[in-house]
Order: C-alpha cells, then sequence, then structure tokens
C-alpha cells in the first residue's frame, strides 16, 4: 500500500513525466485494505485515490470527441468532461457535471460494473487498462462530500405531486430528477431506513451506510424530495388510495426485487439455512455485526454460500469477516461467475474458498434440527443455453458431502407480488415483474410509471437509476400533456 | 416516531401499549400484525395486533419479554415514542372474509393461550361487533399471567378459564377444556381458531383433528422484515414451504409442521438470550471477528 503511494507521489515530481510516458497504458493503482487486515473488519476495502491519483489518472483520458464512454453509461453522463475538470483540478466542475447526470455519483463510483459499461467502451483499453472511470467518480463524489457540497435546490415548482414507491437505486433517482424539474415527491420506503437494496443488501465494506448512503439521500431531500419510511404500499395503502385520496398525480414504482428463492432441495428450512437476503439483512440493515445493536446474527464457523453473483460474495466476505470459514459453491466455472471481477478478486484475496461446478443436491441436518453438511455432486459444462453460457450437467457418480453448520443460498431474488397484486389494471409477466415500457417506464395503468428491479428482475444498481431517470422524463411528459 | 398514548403492564413480563399509527390503524384487520422498532439499535419486532381505533388513528399491541428489545420495550411510558411502527402485515383473518350470514350460521371456538389471548381478543371482538357470539377458551400458567380477563368477558359468547396450576376457576391444559366441551357436554363447533405457544398449538392441533374439528393457527415465527424479503419466516405447510409474513401468520392447524416450527424459533435463542444479559446485567460479552 505505501508502496503505491510513494509511486503516485512522484508524479508530481520531477521522475513524473516521465513515468507518466512509460505507463501511460496502466491504471494508476487504487489503495486497498490489506487483505489480512479488512478479514476482520467491516471498514471499507477500497481506500480511493487522493488528489495526485485522481489527477493523474484523469490525465490518462484522450477525450475521445465521439466518447463510446457516455453510450456505455445507463445515465449518460459526460464522462470525458468531468474527467478533464478531475486532470485540471477542477473538482467542484466535475462534480456539478456528475449530479446533472446522476443522482447517487459516490455509490456508483463504488458498485456499478464500469468494466462492462464505461470503462469496458473506453478506447484506453483497446492497447492497455482503460481509464478507471469508476474511481475518479468515486473520488469526485467524495471530494464534493467532504468539502459540504450541496445540490441546488430546484428554482421552479410546479404544482403536481408524485408518489415514488421505494427509496432505491430507482426510486431515489426518480425522485431527485422529477425534484430538480419542480415537481412535489414523496418517497414511501417500507423498510425504517431509506436506501432499498444500498443499505439491507450491499455491506459496510463496500458501501459504508452512515458516510456514504445516507449523504447521498441527504442530497436527494436537499432538492425538496420528502421520504415517508415504514409504508408499505400494497398493505398501509395502496396506490389507488394514494392517487384518489392523497391526490397524487402519478406514481412511480421502484420497489426492486426483494424475494428470495431456495432451491427446494431436502433440508432447506433446516435451521442454520438462510436466504443471501436473511443474512446480509441482518448484518447490514440491523447491524447484528455491531453488538451495540440488538438483532442476533447466527455467524456459522463453517459456511458455505450456495451461487455465484455479487449477492453471493457480499455473504461470503460478510461471513468470513463475521469469524466464518466461508467456500462458495457455485455450479457453473469460474469464466461464468455473474460477479464482478473485482469482487471475486477480493474474495480470493480475503481467503474464501471456491467449489466451482458443484451443485448441492440436500441439506444434511443433525437430530435437533440443526445444519450438519451439504451433499453436493461435480459438474461439468454442456452445451450453451438461452443464455449463452454452457449449461452445466450432473457427472454421474461424483456425489460428495461437505461439512458445514451454515448454508447461504444467494439464487437471486424476484420482485414481491405486494403491490402487483393489490393495483387494479397493472400487468405482469409470468415471472411477476411489471410490466413496463424500456423508454420512459409507461406500465398499463395510467399514471403509473415503473423501473428497476421491480421491471427487469434482480439486476444493477445503474440500470436501476438508468430506469429510474427514463421514467421521470415519462412522467414529466405524462403530466405537462395532461 | 410513533407515541405511545397508554402503557400498562397486564401481568408479569407482559405489556400493552396503545401507539398512534394512523396508516396502520386505517387499513388493518383482525389476524394482521405490525413490526415495531423501540430505538436506531432496537430490532424489528413483530407483535399481532391486539385492537386498533380507526377514528383515534391508534393500535393496541400486547408483547411479552423475550429478549434485549422487549426487555427496554417494557420500560416505555405514556409520552415515549417507537422510532418505528410499520403494518398491517401479513392477510387478515380468514373470518373477516366470509360473508356475515355464513359466520352467523357457524358455531366458533377459540383456543388462547398465555400471551396469545391478546391476538384473539381483536377477533372476538370483531365477530361480537358483527353479531356473532364465539366461545373462547384462555388458557395461563397461573392466575397472575391471564390477561384480558374483563375484556374478553365483555365480547365472548362464554368464556372458559383455567390455569396450569389450577390457581384460578380450574386446573389443567386448554385441550382438557376442548375435550369437555366437545366430547363431555356435547357442544358442536364449525371452526376452531388457537393462539398461543407453538407447544400448545400442536396438541390444540392433535386433539382438533381427532375431534374432526377444523383448526386454524396463527404463527409467531423469527422473521426480520415482514414482506417477504427474507425468507427467515419459512415454514411447511402440507409439505410446502411458506413464508408465515405474507402467506400467515394464520394456516390451517392440521396441515403446519409444528416440530420444524418449534425448531426453528429456537434459531436466535443464544443470540437473543444474550441481547437480554446485557440488557440486565451490562456489557459481559464482546464479539469480534471470531474471536470472541
Amino acid at each position: 500500500m505505501t508502496h503505491i503511494r510513494a509511486t503516485a507521489a512522484t508524479l508530481n515530481g520531477k521522475e513524473g513525466l516521465l513515468i507518466m510516458e512509460t505507463d501511460v497504458l496502466k491504471r494508476i493503482p487504487i489503495s486497498e485494505q490489506d487483505p489480512k487486515a479488512r478479514a476482520c473488519n467491516f471498514d471499507e476495502v477500497c481506500l480511493g485515490y487522493n488528489e495526485e491519483e485522481a489527477v493523474a489518472e484523469a490525465s490518462r483520458c484522450l477525450n475521445c470527441k465521439n466518447a463510446r464512454c457516455i453510450q456505455g453509461c445507463p445515465v449518460s453522463i459526460d464522462i470525458p468532461a468531468f474527467v478533464h475538470e478531475v486532470s485540471v483540478k477542477n473538482f467542484e466542475k466535475a462534480n456539478s457535471i456528475l449530479s446533472d447526470a446522476s443522482s447517487l455519483p459516490a455509490v456508483c463510483g463504488r458498485v456499478c460494473p464500469q468494466e462492462s459499461q464505461c470503462e469496458g467502451q473506453c478506447i484506453r483499453g483497446i492497447k492497455g487498462d482503460p481509464v478507471s472511470i469508476g474511481k475518479l467518480e468515486r473520488f469526485v463524489a467524495d471530494w464534493a462530500r467532504e468539502n459540504n457540497i450541496k445540490p441546488a435546490p430546484p428554482t421552479v415548482k410546479i404544482d403536481k405531486k408524485v408518489a415514488v414507491i421505494g427509496s432505491g437505486p430507482a426510486g431515489l433517482t426518480c425522485a431527485g430528477e422529477l425534484a430538480k424539474m419542480g415537481y412535489d415527491v414523496t418517497i414511501f420506503e417500507a423498510l425504517h431506513e431509506p436506501g432499498g437494496v444500498l443499505v439491507y443488501g450491499i455491506p459496510e465494506f463496500r458501501l459504508p451506510k452512515s458516510a456514504v448512503v445516507a449523504k447521498e439521500i441527504d442530497n436527494v431531500r436537499a432538492l425538496g424530495v420528502k421520504i415517508e419510511t415504514n409504508v408499505i404500499i400494497g398493505k398501509s395503502t395502496t396506490i389507488d388510495e394514494l392517487m384518489e385520496k392523497e391526490s397524487f398525480d402519478a406514481v412511480f414504482i421502484g420497489s426492486g426485487a426483494g424475494l428470495p428463492r431456495f432451491m427446494g432441495i431436502p433440508g432447506e428450512s433446516a435451521n442454520g439455512v438462510f436466504s443471501a437476503n436473511e443474512y446480509l439483512t441482518r448484518s447490514n440493515l440491523m447491524k447484528a455485526f455491531d453488538d451495540d445493536y440488538d438483532t442476533p446474527i447466527r455467524p456459522g464457523k463453517k459456511v458455505a454460500v450456495v451461487g455465484g453473483g455479487n449477492v453471493a460474495m457480499d455473504a461470503a466476505r460478510t461471513a468470513l469477516r463475521l469469524g466464518a470459514d466461508v467456500t462458495v459453491v457455485y455450479r457453473r466455472s469460474e469464466a461464468e461467475l455473474p460477479a464482478r471481477v473485482e469482487e471475486v478478486h477480493h474474495a480470493k484475496e480475503e481467503g474464501i474458498k471456491f467449489n466451482l461446478l458443484t451443485n448441492p443436491t440436500e441439506i444434511l441436518v443433525d437430530e435437533n434440527g440443526w445444519v450438519k453438511g451439504m451433499k453436493c455432486v461435480k459438474m461439468e459444462l454442456g452445451e450453451p443455453d438461452e443464455s449463452g453460457r454452457r449449461s452445466p450437467v450432473v457427472i454421474e457418480g461424483s456425489e460428495f458431502e461437505m461439512e458445514l453448520d451454515t448454508v447461504i443460498m444467494s439464487l437471486g431474488t424476484s420482485p414481491n407480488p405486494l403491490i402487483s397484486s393489490t393495483t387494479k389494471g397493472l400487468e405482469v409477466n409470468k415471472r411477476k415483474c411489471i410490466v413496463a415500457e424500456e423508454e420512459f417506464g409507461k406500465t398499463s395503468k395510467e399514471g403509473v410509471f415503473a423501473g428497476g428491479d421491480a421491471v427487469t428482475g434482480a439486476a444493477t444498481v445503474i440500470l436501476a437509476m438508468g430506469a429510474g431517470k427514463a421514467a421521470a422524463h415519462g412522467i414529466d411528459d405524462f403530466l405537462k400533456s395532461r | 416516531m410513533y407515541e405511545i398514548l397508554k402503557a400498562q403492564m397486564l401481568a408479569e413480563n407482559i405489556y400493552l401499549m396503545d401507539v398512534k399509527a394512523p396508516r396502520v390503524a386505517g387499513s388493518c384487520l383482525p389476524g394482521q400484525f405490525v413490526i415495531v422498532k423501540i430505538d436506531e439499535k432496537g430490532e424489528r419486532v413483530p407483535l399481532t395486533i391486539c385492537d386498533y381505533d380507526r377514528t383515534e388513528g391508534t393500535v393496541t399491541i400486547v408483547f411479552q419479554i423475550v429478549g434485549g428489545s422487549t426487555a427496554r420495550m417494557s420500560k416505555l411510558k405514556a409520552g415515549d415514542a417507537f422510532r418505528d411502527f410499520v403494518g398491517p402485515l401479513g392477510q387478515p383473518s380468514e373470518l373477516c372474509k366470509e360473508p356475515i350470514d355464513e359466520l352467523k350460521k357457524k358455531k366458533i371456538l377459540f383456543v388462547a393461550g398465555g400471551v396469545g389471548t391478546a391476538p384473539v381478543y381483536p377477533q372476538v371482538k370483531w365477530l361480537k361487533e358483527n353479531g356473532v357470539d364465539a366461545d373462547v377458551i384462555v388458557g395461563a400458567k397461573t392466575q397472575s399471567l391471564l390477561i384480558l380477563e374483563d375484556e374478553m368477558k365483555a365480547v365472548a359468547g362464554n368464556l372458559y378459564i383455567t390455569t396450569d396450576d389450577g390457581s384460578y376457576v380450574r386446573k389443567g391444559m386448554v385441550t382438557e377444556v376442548i375435550k369437555d366441551l366437545v366430547k363431555e357436554q356435547g357442544h358442536k363447533y364449525d371452526v376452531c381458531i388457537a393462539i398461543g405457544p407453538m407447544i400448545m398449538m400442536k396438541f390444540v392441533c392433535l386433539l382438533t383433528k381427532e375431534l374432526d374439528l377444523p383448526t386454524v393457527v396463527s404463527l409467531n415465527p423469527i422473521m426480520v422484515d415482514g414482506t417477504g424479503m427474507c425468507g427467515a419466516c419459512r415454514v411447511t405447510v402440507d409439505g410446502e414451504v411458506k413464508f408465515a409474513c405474507v402467506d400467515g401468520p394464520e394456516f390451517d392447524g392440521h396441515k403446519v409442521d409444528f416440530d420444524q416450527a418449534m425448531k426453528r424459533q429456537q434459531l436466535y435463542k443464544t443470540e437473543e438470550g444474550r441481547a437480554y444479559l446485557k440488557e440486565t446485567e451490562g456489557d459481559t460479552h464482546k464479539g469480534n471477528c471470531g474471536n470472541a
């Protein structure tokens, strides 16, 4: 770590130019907490760039005329423009460019899969490393927060009320965009804290809650957005009641995909089998990792996490930090792991083991109802399926047992039917996802728009934000046309 | 914040509170529950709704001290507030969905055990308000732990009280009263609704199955969010996995796997116990990275 800092520091010194010239194909390394140390704490893994590092990295940008990176960004941030402002140390201007396009830059800089979006399109990436756009975005957002820069409240007021259901990435973005246009926006959140998956799902060590998420939400509030927690739409009240009795002119549904899936194998209801949602919610939202909080968590000593997505990595790394010996069990090979490369890399560094091409067939249960192990089979990859990935096939006679006390199921999530089943005239598809037009999020019910995981099924923070932003424009068009 | 308008100790370790929560009070029905959270650090505690007043915007809850958060909740007084109060959660009681004329033709027996008397009360009251008299059996460990006796008397058809130790009215378990009523006295019931400790509901169901009396139970398993997100409350009913928070909390008692449900209730016994000990005895333990 110190070594990296030293290299970066020389960039501003006499040798700086030389290094820049010879190493321009390589990105400025990012400093991180030592894997051994961080495996025992919940502090953020990535420490971010300092000013010198950020300026040096920003200087690698070629400032392309036809910037492909912008096309790779679901919220169309003017990337070359903000990166240029970083390179000339005009961080405030860089921040205002980011804020024009994104309501949650400090979040996106941390959790977006940049490698398959903006950075995946970067021309620098053809012959070397792409520009670290994500880390620069994070640097700018963190700088703005540390310097207490708040978004300016809207100058126009439009006397129309919009209800936003859910305060995750889709809802916050939609609310922020509408508030900037001048609408009177109220977010309804089912849990006791706003943030959705940003607070209950993504762990502290990837996305600090009070230092980062709460501050970004404060910024959305600063735009005039009201947030009412503890309101479950479909139970406490309904969309029809919001429109008829509370005179909301339009509604955006960004309720996410919160229902966990289980495998349906024997033993799955045993004590010690958790959904990743439960395990992570206890640790993240309820702060069970912190002794001062009442909510219990059973960390487990020998834990298997079943699944290979980002949520699986989050659950595995949380269990590790709570003191467990953790193995990720995934039915395909490493190349097919849906998790971000960076997350898999971090997990391995921290000591998480991977049992790939392996599929559980039964949870073994002791006489008191607790998990004692898991029966698995080995798999091999066969022909590609509809998703284009080679589908795993069981290897005959490969059955084996793992000794465990805890199994965390991380098999993806689906949308909660609470809203769709209580809203008249709202169409859903066979996966219980709300049917909405991609361009502006229009649903089958007039005045009701939707976006994010509630429409697509479990996806990423940034795609949800993109959908929230698109729906805000859809709602604006709808309200103006009335 | 959700203000407490009334706080009362009903029996040792059992407390009643009226809480201002207009959205919940405006939409809840008997059989549903709420989740309360005392403060920033408290647990989300699921509690079946005991009563509600739509005009006042209040909801009545009854709880027993079982862990750290409930111990702290017991110290709240009128004028204090809960940080969070959310609901109504779960499905309303099946009774509320039946046409009143159909209900009036039915003989309904409620069986309440311990703090389970609280969730039985709003159902009996709701029936009374709709012109249906239901019989109620209330069981308590001992007289001092009997709750809501006067309230229940005012809304029940016949009220039968029994105590495990015989300190009040009669001695014995609720199952003995059911046997007495049905087998000895020849009462005929169309449906039984049993709410109480898991072990009581299990034995009531074993008996009513024998008596061919359809029985509904209300489960209160461990849960976090109460909206179907965590899956902690999963329970096997008729061989199928259900989430008590969204599919329940009421289920056909003859189809519930009680043995599994009881084991699942033990899940956090030690962790909850630790939180309670910390509340009563101060900071006696530290956990970090498995090296506690």
